[in-house]
């Protein structure tokens, strides 16, 4: 561990960042003064609502809606009809992926058919929520009911119900040309599998389900749309990137993006599920019509029903190793169900499900598929839960079958530097090991356990971080301060954190910068927030702006000195005369200053840090009881231990970390779509079952910080690969209490109780026999 | 019938009147008719508490309160608690321990547990996350929420200690 | 919501003129915390809503050891648990106030409310069922009283005729050595909805020995919560053991018709109920004689 420190002290080496300051718009937030999506209000604002269809696949013989544009109140009522019409072959290429137009609009206001229940068929503005509710009742659609396919690996057969006729199944990048729902098969391989496996001393082999779940976030998603008779359109909304709404808002309107300004409002949370376009292209086809602005807001049934949950997926992974614990082979086949449109993270997936040990022999298969749910969206290390759940399973039984702790089988597999991934990628300097061996250390883990039916389950996961473009611009006020404008929307402390890194370059305290996030007409481009890239590449771009800000004073100084540039040092904080020691100007001084001395300074940072981005590594500790006569599963104690590079604000690394687990704890215990006939059935959150606070311990955390070898502070970025090992931490930990193996999440208490009972009858049996 | 009706209340200590709809819920008009947005809301069926005021010296969702209900009554929301002398201890202390991540969950939480407070000076942990079970977060897992109300609480106990025994 | 007449009526005589006067759709408004949801989902429409939190009858929280418990049916479960006597003398009632929802749900919900609604997983109405609770009924045709077990009659359906609303839940004093408690199961620990429900009030001898009688309600295994009259019945002086326990989770068990939903599979839910009527028995034995047993709210409590 030399190169590694603990718990977000930055290794000593910093003045503000390892600190942990006030945020900068925490006061607006706890007075309730911040101002949301959901809380924009505009002058002569109009209500929109959407209709949706009640069915999961149909097709759409005709909607009329003159019985809803005739009652009072309303003033507009659209559908797909008011799109602009669709090339068969017009792709729009995101961060996220690539996406064909059709699909897009298709998801914004269905044309022939509906693909899911919840699908977007009509929108109506009127002068009061309640109007444009009444008048949803009033639009008559009539639907040719189709028979639908809602389970990843039913949709897959070659008899299933096709949703795209247009849609043949990509291989390996290539066309086959068969019409499918797969919508693509990808493949990674490395060494020799038969070979590994072959001389594998113990091979363990196990097919796992995950049901979908949703991001469920506490603001619903909203926009409010302005289109003047300009022609330009402005659209306020909670989102993860602006631009990328402006980006989608166009292209789904057929617009020039500069005719589109978006203004990220605060956000009521993401994780992923912000970054689709839902509502800002109705809200303005629905403003242009009827001269207003319109605000949309979603139901929290709509929420569910119709954004994006992750995907379900069917996991098949197959592992070998040597008596030592020495991983030898691994195989994995991966389904996800993309939704009733291509583009799950399937890939990530495939990345992911092998990522956290060095195997030398390995294939991965990954199929996107399409099935009549609604369209799925990134949640938190996309792909990365649903796969880790497989394999920690199954090193766990490995573990087990070896007579090995489970931390030092990972130790002795642990991926690190030079480690080859089996998509051919190869680790720069990484901090899985460092996680494990902090783990072995913990308290916790070598704490007894206090009771019957309790057992402790560990496992180790990973999300790869993205890098990704970025932009601060950094004016220097006249009394020392700093102005930051910064692109990425801040869901969780972001802003903090982007302007700690800007000040400890310059020797300034955190409060002397003021951050704030700007609009699509006001910043440079920025990517969305999410990926684990903001701390990472937004405060790389701070560092960048604050070098530049740097580079000018030191020239103002100079000026003020009537001396060269070559003569002025900045030393911590102060800009320093270097032959005349005597001279020496506060940053705030010289800020002072500026008005006589040229005016204006102002540093840009714009960043496309695409390489050499670090993956960060995690491993949890998951202590449960179990009751044996019904199942249920108390989470008695929890640990993450985090990989996070440089922790910036510990505070908020900490709470990413903590948000992150809970997340998985859900994943793992309750959350999941609950389907009948192709219709969600629990679409509260009532019947949803997040964790509440009465179901989560304090969740404790190591934060261990091997820094980026890149990166200006060493930050890696931390927000996502927490979510991925709770789940399979949690299902080897119920092992370890009662001797049972699931494998579907989620771990409800009625499979675990049936799980208990079969065990109980088997061994009855094999007494009695 | 369907005429607005009238309303007269108290709204963080300020009287007010408004007129609205039978069927329009306390949350819609706090948001919308009287610019009060500090109350959240996050499903407008009960669930998450994003929308908790205080009616009377109750904690309650105000999105399942019609807005004719609270004439005369005493109506709290987050807006309320700050002072001009400054935040409100549970305010500070959610700064102080990064609470808050998102923030649209903040406004609820911070309410409930001034009502818990009100009610149980001295709570424990888990008086503390009973009490708050009704509040969803999504983003922080709850740990230093529960933490910022205990210590909010002790901030509390001090400084209506009698004199001398507070630090 | 379709739009609708709201009405605060301050006397019983004029809320009945009104519910039974009135044209098209009446709905009675305690807390709001089912109706307020249902009208917004389209479950149910009103053309009128009727407010009973202004009537005095239906404020009334009254307890006398000599007569018993009268709860009004706009009382909100706060003030049911906020109230010591009521949770010394009625333990059980607390169980249940304190898990319907959550802080801010109990601050308006009502157990007139949660009767009313009729839902088969209804927390309060098995712990009523077991301690005996009578409808105290208003109408055109003056009052009437009726056994709460008698009172759902389906899903969200209940024995009220037009003009008729509840006015107040009473429950009978408390006998020596008896005690009762409520226990749900649920997946989660707080704001969820009864997979399965189970109440039970039991009286011993002066030894705590024997059962002198018991009655056993359950939720969320048939259409109405059910009471499981003959399941108590085998406990009446029969020693408190095990078997005896044993053997009236079973025939509680056995009277379950459940159905499987989101909230659960119906095998489970069987399985659930004999599990849950031999703790809520344990519980209320234990509260008999006298030993502590925690709520909700109390450390350790679930
Ligand atoms: C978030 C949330 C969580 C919940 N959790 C639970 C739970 O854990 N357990 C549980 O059992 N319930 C739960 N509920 C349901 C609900 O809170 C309870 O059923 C509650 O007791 C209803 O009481 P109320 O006073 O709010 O009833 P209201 O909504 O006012 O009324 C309910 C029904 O009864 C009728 N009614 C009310 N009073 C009278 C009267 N006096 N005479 C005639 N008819 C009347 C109404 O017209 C309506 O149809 C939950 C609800 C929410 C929103
Ligand atoms: S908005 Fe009222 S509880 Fe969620
Ligand atoms: S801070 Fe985002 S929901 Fe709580």
């Amino acid at each position: 561990m030399s190169n590694a420190s603990k718990n977000g002290n930055g290794n000593g080496k910093y003045k503000v960042i390892g600190t942990r300051p006030i945020r900068h718009d925490g006061v607006d937030k706890v007075t309730g003064r911040a101002a949301y999506g959901i809380d924009t209000h505009l002058g002569g604002m109009l209500y929109g609502q959407i209709l949706r269809s009640p069915h999961p696949y149909a097709r759409i013989r005709g909607i009329d809606t003159s019985k809803a544009k005739a009652l009072k109140g309303v003033r507009a009522v659209i559908t797909a009809a008011d799109l602009p019409p669709s090339e068969a072959d017009e792709v729009l290429n995101l961060v996220e992926g690539s996406f064909r137009l059709k699909d897009l609009r298709s998801n914004i206001l269905a044309d022939e058919k509906v693909f899911y229940q919840g699908h977007s068929v009509a929108a109506v503005a009127a002068t009061n929520l309640h109007i444009a509710e009444e008048a949803l009742q009033l639009i008559e659609v009539d639907y040719e009911i189709l028979p639908h396919v809602d389970d990843v690996v039913a949709a897959m057969r070659d008899d299933a119900p096709l949703l795209h006729e247009d849609l043949t199944t990509k291989e390996f990048g290539e066309d086959t040309g068969k019409n499918s729902n797969i919508a693509s098969h990808i493949q990674f391989k490395l060494g020799d599998l038969e070979k590994g496996f072959a001389e594998s001393d113990i091979i363990v082999e196990e097919e796992f389900e995950t049901a979908s779940v949703h991001q469920g976030y506490i603001e619903s998603h909203n926009a409010t749309a302005e289109w003047k008779t300009d022609g330009q359109l402005t659209v306020w909304t909670s989102t993860q990137g602006a631009f990328g709404v402006q980006k989608q808002t166009a292209a789904i309107l057929g617009l020039p993006v500069s005719k589109v300004r978006v203004v990220p409002m605060e956000i009521g949370g993401g994780f992923g599920g912000k970054i689709p376009v839902y509502l800002a292209p109705q809200a303005a086809i629905l403003s242009k019509k009827c001269g207003h602005p319109v605000k949309i807001v979603m139901t929290r049934a709509d929420v569910f029903r119709s954004t994006g949950p992750t995907p379900s997926s069917y996991v098949k992974v197959k592992l070998g190793a040597d008596n030592s614990g020495k991983l030898l082979a691994a195989q994995a086949t991966i389904a996800f169900a993309a939704g009733a449109f291509p583009g799950s993270p399937v890939g990530a997936g495939a990345v992911c499900v092998l990522s956290c040990y060095a195997i030398p022999n390995g294939l991965v298969d990954g199929y996107d598929v399409v099935l009549n749910r609604p369209r799925s969206a990134a949640y938190r290390a996309p792909g990365s839960t649903q796969v880790n759940l497989a394999v920690e399973t199954l090193m766990d039984e490995i573990a087990v079958k070896l007579g090995m702790d489970p931390i030092e089988l990972r130790l002795l597999n642990a991926a690190e530097e030079g480690t080859r991934r089996v998509d051919g990628a190869v680790y720069p300097v990484v901090g899985c090991r460092e996680t494990l061996e902090q783990t072995k250390v913990h308290e916790h883990y070598l704490a007894p356990l206090s009771g019957p039916h309790q057992g402790r389950g560990v496992a180790t996961g990973f999300w790869m971080n993205a890098g990704l473009k970025s932009t601060v611009t950094a004016n220097v006020n006249e009394d020392g301060t700093v102005n930051l404008m910064e692109g990425s929307t801040d869901i969780g402390g972001s802003r903090a954190s982007i302007a700690m890194q800007f000040a400890e370059v310059l020797g300034l305290p955190a409060e002397a910068v003021n951050p704030m996030v700007g609009d699509t007409a006001s910043v440079g481009y920025t990517e969305l927030t999410g990926g684990s890239r903001v701390t990472f590449a937004t405060g790389w771009a701070a560092y960048e702006a604050a070098q530049e800000v740097k580079k000018i004073l030191i020239g103002k100084a100079a000026l003020y000195w009537e001396t060269t540039e070559d003569e002025v040092r900045f030393e911590e904080g102060d800009f320093v005369h270097s032959t005349d020691p005597e001279k020496r100007l506060t940053f705030k001084e010289l800020a002072g200053h500026l008005v006589d001395l040229g005016g204006p300074v102002v540093g840009t940072g714009a960043v496309d840090p695409n390489s050499g981005v670090g993956g960060s590594f995690t491993t949890c500790i998951a202590d449960v009881e179990v009751d044996p006569e019904t199942g249920k599963i108390k989470i008695l104690r929890f640990t993450m231990i985090q990989d996070a590079g440089t922790a910036i604000h510990p505070s908020y690394v900490e709470g990413q970390m903590q948000g992150g687990s809970v997340q998985g704890i859900g994943w793992a215990l309750n959350e999941e779509y609950f389907y009948n006939e192709g219709r969600m059935q629990n679409a509260s959150f009532l019947d949803y079952r997040i964790p509440t606070c009465l179901d989560v311990p304090m969740i404790e955390t190591v934060i261990v910080e091997v820094p980026h070898p890149d990166h200006p502070f060493g930050v890696r970025g931390v927000g996502e690969a927490s979510i991925a090992p709770p789940p399979a931490a949690i299902a080897n930990a119920i092992y370890d209490a009662v001797g049972i193996r699931l494998h579907e999440l989620p771990m409800r208490p009625d499979r675990v109780l049936a799980a208990c009972l079969a065990k109980e009858e088997a061994e009855a049996a094999t007494a009695n026999g | 019938m369907n005429s607005k009706a009238h309303v007269k209340t108290t709204i963080n200590g300020e009287e007010m009147e408004f007129l609205c709809e039978p069927r329009q819920s306390l949350l819609e008009v706090l948001r919308d008719d009287l610019g009060l947005t500090g109350t959240k809301e996050g499903c407008n069926d009960g669930n998450c508490g994003a929308c908790s005021v205080i009616i009377d010296n109750v904690l309650v969702n105000a999105c399942l309160v019609f807005a004719v209900e609270i004439q005369g009554c005493r109506v709290f929301t987050i807006e309320g608690l700050a002072s001009p002398e400054g935040l409100h201890p549970l305010q500070q202390k959610f700064l102080e321990n990064a609470s808050l991540q998102c923030g649209i969950c903040t406004p609820g939480f911070l309410v409930a547990a001034k009502a818990l407070l009100d009610h149980n000076p001295d709570p424990t942990e888990h008086e503390v996350r009973h009490w708050l079970a009704g509040n969803l977060c999504r983003c922080t897992g709850y740990d230093k929420i529960v933490r910022a109300v205990l210590k909010a609480a002790e901030v509390g106990r001090e400084t209506t200690a009698p004199a001398g025994s507070s630090n | 919501m379709q739009n609708f007449e709201y009405l605060a009526p301050e006397t019983l005589s004029e809320a009945v003129n009104l519910l039974a006067g009135n044209e098209g759709q009446t709905r009675v408004l305690a807390g709001g915390t089912d109706l307020i949801v249902q009208l917004r989902q389209g479950a149910l429409s009103a053309d009128h809503v009727l407010d009973v939190k202004h009537l005095p009858e239906c404020n009334e929280l009254g307890y006398a050891p000599s007569e018993g418990l009268t709860i009004g049916a706009a009382v909100p479960c706060h003030r049911i648990y906020n109230d010591g006597a009521i949770a010394d003398a009625y333990p059980g009632l607390i169980d249940a106030a304190a898990i319907i929802g959550g802080i801010q749900v109990q601050g308006r919900a009502t157990f007139g409310g949660n009767l009313c609604n009729a839902s088969p997983s209804a927390d309060s109405i098995p712990i009523l069922i077991a301690y005996g609770a009578e409808c105290v009924i208003a109408g055109p045709q003056g009052n009437r009283r009726v056994a709460v077990e008698d009172f759902c009659t389906a899903p969200g359906k209940n024995i009220l005729e037009k003009g008729e609303l509840l006015v107040a839940l009473h429950l009978p004093s408390v006998q020596k050595s008896s005690g009762a408690h409520y226990l749900r199961f649920i997946p989660r620990y707080e704001m969820d909805i009864a997979v399965v429900g189970a109440g039970a009030s039991v009286q011993l001898d002066e030894g705590g020995k024997m059962f002198v009688q018991a009655r056993i309600g359950l939720a969320a295994v048939a259409p109405t919560p059910l009471f499981a009259r003959e399941a108590g019945q085998l406990l009446s002086g029969k020693e408190v053991s095990e078997e005896s326990i044993e053997t009236a989770a079973l025939a509680a068990q056995s009277i379950a018709r459940p159905i499987s939903d989101m909230r659960a599979p119906a095998d489970y839910r069987k399985h659930l109920v004999k599990v849950l009527t031999r703790r809520a028995l344990l519980g209320a034995i234990r509260r008999a004689r006298g030993e502590f047993v925690p709520n909700a709210v109390q450390e350790n409590g679930q």
